[in-house]
């Protein structure tokens, strides 16, 4: 084998007739990888073998040895800024060798922008000045009316029952941890709901899955009762942690809903098998029940066993549209704009694929 | 002072680590890498102590309601008593074979099967609440559920169902569950750049 190797160095200068041999810096990366590619028509490759010199001349040292049909190689054992040369030789399952010519000198280094993301850029950032535009609107003192929203509405009428009831009102925020926007969003509103409870004197139950958000739950429910001015009825004994078991912590939410007869549920946050559960158990003790939730497989559940669902996006739209601040609803809008460009988008990119295509039709009839 | 500590600086973090946290996405540069590595590591050890916090609160809750005999102690009881025991069994390893390993296998495991064992019960009966078609859009949910059901069964496959299911499935299914994802999306980036800016300040407490 190595006598084959040896010759097909010696033969190989430059690579066969219909072949590729690329060999470049690692795109959109933080550095210490040259990429090696290579291309043409071949039976399947056997064997890749990739020798690497810090000159032309070499002498080429072995660097990787491959196995299999594979087409391209990530060097990452390389120093940035560093020139390296390379030689690859392909073995096909027929046993032809294929050598490249000497590729190089490349480099590695670091980028310090992703180019694969700059689609997702430009959008996003016309999105955030569609957003900001709205929000200095709101400041200049432009007026924004929103569409009612039924579960929205439906947040302070459940905690309103359970003000008459005389009974406590549940909150969970979900599985998921604080680095969650979902649980982010639960939490903004579980701010709104303590703030109603503390008006109305009522006490509110939080059992917790997650340990961090435990934590900030807790401090969350005791600023809304300062904000309301009945700090004398935040009790930190209601703000609980119960487990981070999935089914440990259904089974000990069920159970305070059982023993303590709360009036209100609010499942707000990401959930996920344990849904079920806990919305069918409050919904055979007779609570109203308002679930929040952009966990789209558990989505049906929460329709069919709640009173009021917020879909996706009214989870995240809730503490701008309870609390009826301007500045805070102006991103509304501005997510409302946004979906309009992006119909628009799409139904525009629907024309143009059925009017290529057509033309594809014509242009291979007229052929 | 304390207004600083509770409001001004955590707004200011935010708005911080926040254009950091999206600038970081988009530069994959060595030095975005070892900060956000740094971050990770930060956010592992604030974690950490949260757990510390959240032990505290189980112990609180479940130690007051076997005190208050409220007459649900014996609940109260049994987790306090697994949460000492298994703490006691994990300091002396959890390895296979381990006493902690013997508890989690044969007490935790099966006690978790059954919890979600249940869910086919509850599925069945919020299904029936859901199936009965009082309404237009209750008996279109109904129609649709039916040829999926059936579609995913021999019976179906012999009739053609399969194909209608897989349509609902890869047409109008994929359809709303893309919209609603777009949506998520519009609104987890609204809320971000409200709580970046300081415009929401509702998880600070209002």
């Amino acid at each position: 084998m190595t006598g084959v190797l040896l010759i097909a160095f010696l033969i190989g200068q430059s690579a066969p007739k219909g072949f590729t041999f690329k060999a470049f810096d690692t795109p959109n990366d933080q550095g210490n990888s040259i990429t090696l590619e290579w291309s043409g028509d071949t039976t399947p490759i056997k064997i890749v073998r990739i020798f690497r010199a810090d000159n032309a001349v070499g002498p080429f040292t072995p660097a990787k040895i491959l196995f299999g049909n594979i087409h391209s190689y990530d060097d990452k054992d390389v120093q940035d800024g560093k020139p390296y040369y390379y030689k690859i030789i392909l073995i096909t399952t027929e046993n032809e060798i294929i050598a490249s010519p000497v590729l190089g000198p490349v480099s590695s280094k670091p980028s310090w922008f992703d180019m694969s993301k700059l689609p997702l850029f430009i959008v996003l950032s016309f999105y955030i000045l569609v957003l900001l535009y709205y929000i200095l609107s709101a400041r200049k003192g432009k007026e924004i009316k929103l569409r009612p929203i039924a579960g929205l509405n439906a947040i302070d009428e459940a905690v309103g029952r359970a003000a008459e009831m005389g009974r406590p009102i549940l909150f969970t925020t979900g599985l998921l941890s604080i680095d969650n926007l979902s649980t982010i969003a639960a939490l903004n509103i579980l701010a709104h709901v303590a703030k109603k409870a503390a008006q109305y004197q009522t006490r509110l139950i939080v059992p917790n899955y997650n340990p961090a958000v435990y934590t900030v739950a807790e401090a969350i429910v005791r600023e809304s009762f300062l904000a309301a001015g009945r700090p004398d009825l935040f009790n930190s004994d209601d703000i609980f942690y119960i487990s981070s078991r999935q089914f440990g912590y259904a089974a000990g939410v069920t159970g305070v809903m059982l023993r303590e007869k709360t009036a209100a549920h609010f499942f707000m946050g990401y959930y996920f098998a344990e849904a079920l559960l806990l919305t069918e158990v409050g919904a055979s003790t007779g609570a109203i029940q308002v679930a929040g939730t952009d966990a789209i497989t558990q989505l049906p559940f929460f329709i069919v066993t709640c009173d009021y669902t917020l879909i996706g996006e009214e989870l995240y739209a809730a503490s701008a549209y309870l609390s009826k601040d301007a500045l805070l609803s102006a991103t509304i809008k501005g997510q409302d704009i946004m979906k309009a460009v992006i119909i628009a988008f799409l139904v525009i990119l629907f024309f143009v694929a059925i009017g290529a295509e057509s033309l594809a039709m014509k242009v291979a009839n007229l052929l | 002072m304390k207004r600083f500590l509770s409001r001004t600086l955590p707004l200011l973090m935010v708005l911080i680590f926040g254009v950091l946290g999206a600038i970081q996405y988009f530069v994959p540069h060595k030095v975005s890498q070892v900060y956000y590595r740094t971050i990770l590591t930060w956010s592992i050890g604030v974690s950490s102590m949260a757990v510390i916090m959240a032990a505290i609160s189980f112990l609180r809750y479940h130690y007051k309601k076997i005190m208050s005999s409220e007459g649900d102690t014996l609940y109260s009881s049994i987790a306090l008593v697994a949460f000492l025991a298994m703490l006691g069994f994990g300091a002396f390893g959890t390895d296979k074979g381990s006493l902690f390993y013997q508890f989690y296998q044969n007490i935790f495991v099966p006690i978790n099967s059954t919890m979600f064992s249940l869910l086919a019960f509850y599925m069945a009966s919020a299904s029936y609440r859901a199936f009965r078609a009082k309404t237009f859009e209750a008996a279109l949910l109904l129609t649709a559920a039916i040829i999926v059901i059936l579609g995913t069964t021999p019976v179906g496959s012999s009739i053609f169902l399969d194909k209608v299911t897989m349509w609902i499935m890869s047409i109008p299914n994929l359809a709303q569950k893309r919209g609603i994802l777009i949506g998520v999306g519009l609104g987890a980036t609204a809320t971000s750049l409200k709580i970046i800016l300081g415009i929401e300040k509702n998880w600070l407490g209002g």
